[in-house]
């Protein structure tokens, strides 16, 4: 089986009301990219209830977060998990250049 | 780089829309092609020509109709989606036309990258 | 508007690996539906096809759907019709499975069960995604 394949994952679920987080941090394979948009960005704060599971993949994985949908729901003042990048749509569009395939968590 | 994307909602009762929208206006901002946009599900409604948001909201049907006349991207609504949900080619704004799904194929074959917006 | 791809008995031009990944739970909301739509469509262009069903998706696939009181179509034939389309590669996660209570016997058609690990490879090798 070909593993050169590098995928972005996106995710725009709250993980709070859906499993599409929890989903996507499963199949995910070490070296792949996550990105949280929309509803998905309350995933990436710190001292939540899955900040650990997201935690636990920060090392192998590349987990980012849409600045936009951040600060659109009055997020910018709030900690997030080590390592997690802010991203604009421009990094979104860079993250999808840099990896072979994008799928979507919807 | 050649984008397609695929929408799956409708422009007012989730994000999917607009984010597709950002999305497709940034990579064009770095000098990607976006070769379709594909809209499926609910999605159809984005090409409604009579939508009328309040004057204070954006109007997404005209914002996408300027990035498809602006930028030759490809406005797609599925002809099955649509004629369950009533829209007609004489409904269609300014750059969307109507086709199969195969067109959505075809995009995902051709573009080098295919980013699904939905919920 | 296959015909760019298939005019010709050597084969495509194109062959790209696409996977459909079904997520969603069936009548409750249209995705299932429109999502084998694009399954069945898909096989028009002679591509290397695989269809997964993980999470709520495996009810997709649940025996014995009976839509008679609900008014909906009951389209849980179509996905025994896959294999006519030669859409054969059809794969369920297991961990969904078990976690939903349900066995293999539970299945209107014949699947490979992967494991998470399984199916993340297979994800991983793939050139287009499609999920719903």
């Amino acid at each position: 089986m070909s593993n050169d394949i590098k995928m972005l994952h996106t995710v725009n679920k709250s993980p709070f009301e859906r499993n599409s987080l929890e989903s996507c941090l499963r199949l995910a394979k070490d070296g792949s990219a996550v990105l949280l948009i929309e509803d998905a960005v309350y995933g990436a704060l710190l001292n939540t209830s899955v900040s650990d599971q997201v935690a636990a993949r920060t090392g192998n994985l590349r987990v980012c977060v849409l600045g936009a949908d951040l600060n659109a729901r009055g997020l910018a003042d709030k900690p997030l998990i080590d390592g997690v990048e802010i991203v604009d749509y421009g990094g979104f569009v860079d993250l999808a250049c840099e990896h072979d395939t994008v799928q979507s968590w919807l | 780089m050649k984008f397609g994307i695929l929408v799956n909602e409708g422009p007012f009762t989730h994000q999917a829309s607009d984010s597709a929208y950002l999305f497709a206006k940034a990579a064009i901002a770095k000098g990607h092609e976006v070769t379709r946009v594909f809209f499926y599900h609910d999605a159809v409604n984005n090409s409604n020509k009579h939508s009328a948001p309040q004057s204070d909201d954006r109007n997404l049907v005209k914002l996408w109709s300027e990035l498809g006349t602006e930028h030759g991207v490809d406005l797609v609504v599925c002809v099955a989606a649509a004629l369950r949900r009533g829209i007609t080619d004489d409904l269609l704004a300014e750059g969307f036309n109507i086709s199969g799904l195969g067109q959505l194929i075809e995009v995902g074959i051709e573009a080098d990258r295919l980013v699904t917006f939905g919920d | 508007m296959a015909d760019d791809y298939d005019d010709d008995d050597d084969g495509p031009e194109v062959v790209k690996r696409f996977m459909f990944v079904n997520r969603k739970a069936p009548y409750g909301s249209i995705y299932a539906l429109e999502s084998l739509e694009v399954v069945l469509i898909s096989a028009a262009f002679d591509q290397d096809v695989s269809v997964v069903f993980m999470d709520d998706g495996v009810f997709q696939i649940k025996k014995g759907h009976d839509t008679d009181g609900i008014n909906m179509k009951n389209f849980s034939k179509t996905y025994r019709a896959l294999d006519g389309y030669d859409v054969e590669k059809l794969y369920v996660e297991a961990e969904s499975l078990a976690a939903r209570g349900l066995t293999e016997e539970d299945l209107i058609v014949d699947v490979e069960v992967l494991s998470s690990s399984a199916l993340s490879d297979l994800m991983n090798s793939q050139d287009v995604v499609i999920s719903a």
